[in-house]
């Protein structure tokens, strides 16, 4: 018959477990971020933390509340709904500090043709040319303006332009 | 300065005060946000998509996405003739500087971005063995980039390959539906930067947005149906070649 | 991208792998583990007598391994100074969370009290006649007891028992998770299925055999003792029929996948067939499936002489830890070479120096042989120490 004794050395490996056990929930307290659990099985505190990343595009509503007169010429033509960092680029830090940082000249040649280079598997309505035969190397903004594109008077551009295409 | 009774009176709830605050931790993301107000997703109209990567180079700027890795990526399909099972496709860097010319004329073909689908049971966030990553109370997956162990599992886990291990930081990293962004009023830089309209932002929860009723009105698709994700990027128009 | 050569289209993030030949080892490595445990339970258990000789090695050989499981994990993190998260706030529906509790379950609730009891005895008598720091290391494991009556010893005897019978699900949980955490993914149709488990759980228990079978004989020409033929026989002869089941369950997932041919078949039909042609077809299949199951059959219908036994049990035994081997990296490797878009393949770029690198990969697996010496030192599994354990008063139960 067992005798409890006898099995004296269970009892002590029985009390290094407990050791462990013990162990383990005092490191799980100090170590457990307070926030964790707050929403959901996560460090609740990681919200905030993503959410306050800086921010770096303006957003065309912050563009509009400065630029009204580049707003009013843009609203009317096909850029209407093209936003002004989409070719502009991220600057929403010349928003907070219009002085202090300048918005970089843009490249016209590599920026139009980003869209409006010709390819079979854009949709067939929108307007898009082979660069290399549309102007004969005159570069797009020579006939083009940006924030209203569309050449309205095609006798003008042609007039002005000779090779150039009407739209 | 000598502190006198008096003085440590006022002082002491002062101090407590700004303690409190203190440990409340970082502040609160935007003073008037209620996160369980909104459920966010995104409506992606294939119809419109000119593969011009500029969402591509957008999210870049905006979120530092390492070269070489994508938050957001366009795919060009090509389907000869009848052929769905077969497309081909390619995505040169993403899509991020456009597409050359196609090489096979016939057929269809199209641009498809791709990005986080923000599942709402979503797999990747099933694997996480430790909680890092989440789905946020408003609807949008998340990583904690400060509690990530790096382990891969929900890179293996998301069936759209969305995800990436920063090599920066070591943890895993993936579209945050520009969390810091939406959260202000302001839409995510891919929305606001796409010309043509292709990408909005949706808040599920809002029965008055304009693209919540699109989606509601018209027949839309989610990728990888069959997985049952719940993923919330909708696409309108999307060919079944698609993968 | 990083000028990995990529065939077709893969998603641009898919292009690079992201679980190495470190986790190829894991599964390797804790397969060892579970199958040398459940050799050692047919003893225990079964009442497998002539497979003693290899029990308590197969237990050392088992501790071994179990120790060096969690390096290629820890070295494959992004931030392993964060795996204690994993304890300390595990997420319960992920398989690999549950997992490092499952394993330290195995490790301290079964491995290490079951090796305690078998040598408590011999850990006392050494903490007697031994000096210095060795003294001290045995003192410390007797927790302080040092009662190795005839009771106390039948008590342990019991328990030993018990530990046994809880181990015997428990190895079956640790290699199955394994198995399972690949199998429940269903974003990979190469690793989803319900089979995953099983085929781990069943490849685990041949290689566990194979590396007690052959650590036993290779010990036994060591010290120049003579090799318990009715023991290899019997080990050998499970070996088989552990082979056999695997066998099955693994042609059993490749006929459903041809029959059933789904969306995924295709390009993983392809990719078997090109990229894998190596690794799956020649070093899996051939070499280390069929090869070492018809050796072992040829043992087990024909006569044959001790000699020539002993060198099919040998070949047998390393092509079946060639082929186990070979069978994670298809799966864990495989895995990851195809497209989620079932339209392209990209290549795993295996380096010789890098953190998780072939140099690694060799050190890790060499490893646990060190560690299992050292433990062959410190807890002698043949009757060394005065009175050989198999004598004692305690019979049977």
């Amino acid at each position: 018959m067992a005798n409890l004794k006898d099995a004296g050395h269970l009892f002590r490996m029985a009390a290094v477990f407990v050791v462990g056990i013990v162990l383990f929930l005092v490191l799980r307290g100090i170590f457990v971020p307070r926030s964790f659990g707050q929403y959901g099985h996560y460090r609740g505190a990681a919200l905030a933390e993503i959410a306050s990343k800086p921010i770096m595009f303006a957003g065309h509503g912050t563009c509009e509340s400065c630029h009204i007169d580049v707003q009013e010429v843009k609203s009317k033509g096909v850029h209407a709904r093209v936003a002004c960092e989409s070719c502009h680029g991220p600057l929403a830090k010349h928003a907070d500090d219009p002085t202090a940082l300048q918005p970089p000249k843009l490249d016209v040649a590599v920026l139009c043709v980003r869209c409006h280079e010709a390819n079979l598997a854009k949709p067939k309505a929108f307007p898009q040319v082979v660069s290399a035969e549309h102007s004969g190397g005159v570069v797009c903004d020579t006939c083009h303006k940006p924030h209203s594109p569309r050449i309205a008077d095609a006798d003008t551009a042609s007039a002005e332009n000779p090779s150039g295409d009407s739209k | 300065m000598n502190i006198t009774r008096r003085r440590l009176l006022y002082l002491l709830p002062a101090a407590a005060i700004a303690w409190d605050s203190l440990i409340a931790g970082a502040p609160e993301a935007a003073p008037n946000y209620n996160m369980t107000d909104h459920w966010w997703g995104l409506l992606m109209d294939i119809t419109k998509c000119i593969g011009c990567g500029t969402c591509v180079q957008a999210c870049q700027a905006e979120n530092n996405v390492p070269d070489g890795y994508f938050r957001t990526w366009v795919e060009r399909y090509h389907v000869a003739d009848w052929s769905i099972e077969n497309p081909i496709v390619d995505s040169p860097d993403g899509g991020k500087h456009g597409f050359p010319p196609l090489e096979t004329e016939g057929g269809k073909s199209f641009y498809v971005p791709k990005m986080c689908n923000h599942c709402a049971d979503s797999p990747c966030t099933q694997v996480c063995p430790v909680g890092a990553t989440f789905v946020s109370p408003d609807g949008v997956v998340l990583v904690d980039q400060k509690y990530c162990l790096g382990c891969r599992y929900c890179i293996q886990a998301c069936p759209y390959g969305c995800r990436f291990l920063n090599p920066e930081t070591n943890t895993a990293s993936k579209c945050t539906l520009c969390y810091h962004r939406i959260n202000k009023g302001l839409t995510t830089a891919c929305c606001e930067t796409c010309p043509t309209g292709t990408r909005q932002l949706v808040d599920l929860k809002n029965p008055n947005d304009p693209v919540h009723k699109f989606i509601e009105t018209h027949s839309v698709q989610v990728l990888k149906p069959h997985l049952a994700t719940q993923a919330k990027v909708f696409y309108y128009g999307l060919d079944g070649s698609v993968r | 991208m990083n000028g990995i050569p990529v065939e077709g289209f893969m998603y641009p993030n898919e292009i690079e792998l992201q679980w190495s030949v470190l986790i190829v080892l894991y599964p390797f490595l804790t397969g060892l583990v579970a199958g040398a445990f459940i050799l050692a339970s047919l003893e225990r258990v079964f009442r497998v007598e002539a497979v003693k000789p290899t029990y308590r090695l197969a237990l050392l050989t088992a501790l071994a391994f179990l120790l060096v499981a969690p390096l290629p994990l820890q070295l494959h993190l992004g931030h392993p100074e964060r795996s204690l998260e994993m304890y300390l706030t595990p997420h319960t529906s992920s398989a690999m969370a549950m997992f490092g509790f499952v394993y330290l379950w195995y490790l301290m609730a079964v491995l290490v009290v079951e090796i305690w009891l078998d040598y408590r005895r011999d850990i006392v008598i050494l903490s007697q006649t031994t000096t210095g720091l060795k003294r001290v290391f045995y003192k410390v494991l007797t927790l302080g007891s040092s009662n190795i009556s005839d009771e106390a010893l039948a008590i342990d005897h019991k328990t030993g028992w018990i530990i046994t019978i809880i181990g015997i699900p428990s190895a079956f949980l640790l290699h199955g998770y394994v198995g399972f955490i690949f199998g429940s993914v269903k974003a990979n149709p190469w690793w989803s299925s319900p089979l995953m488990p099983v085929v781990f759980l069943f490849s685990a228990i041949v290689s566990g055999i194979a590396t007690v079978m052959l650590v036993y004989m290779f010990l036994c020409r060591a010290r120049g003792e003579q090799i318990d033929m009715r023991c290899v026989d019997t080990v050998a002869k499970y070996l088989f029929y552990a082979f056999l089941i695997d066998f099955t369950l693994e042609l059993l997932d490749l006929i459903h996948r041809i029959y059933e041919a789904d969306e995924s078949f295709r390009s993983l039909d392809f990719m078997v067939h090109t990229k894998l042609y190596l690794p799956h077809i020649v070093i899996q299949i051939l070499l280390g499936t069929l090869t070492p199951i018809i050796l072992l059959a040829i043992t087990q219908v024909v006569r044959l002489s001790e000699v020539k036994r002993r060198l099919i049990y040998a070949l047998a035994g390393c092509l079946t830890l060639v082929g186990i081997f070979a069978m994670r990296w298809n799966v864990v490797i495989g895995g990851q070479l195809f497209s989620k878009s079932f339209l392209g393949y990209t290549t795993y770029k295996l380096r010789l120096i890098d953190r998780e690198g072939l140099l690694v990969a060799i050190v890790l697996t060499v490893l646990p042989f060190f560690i299992l010496w050292a433990l062959i030192k410190l807890l002698p599994p043949w009757e060394d120490v005065q009175g050989s354990h198999l004598e004692t008063a305690y019979g049977d139960d």
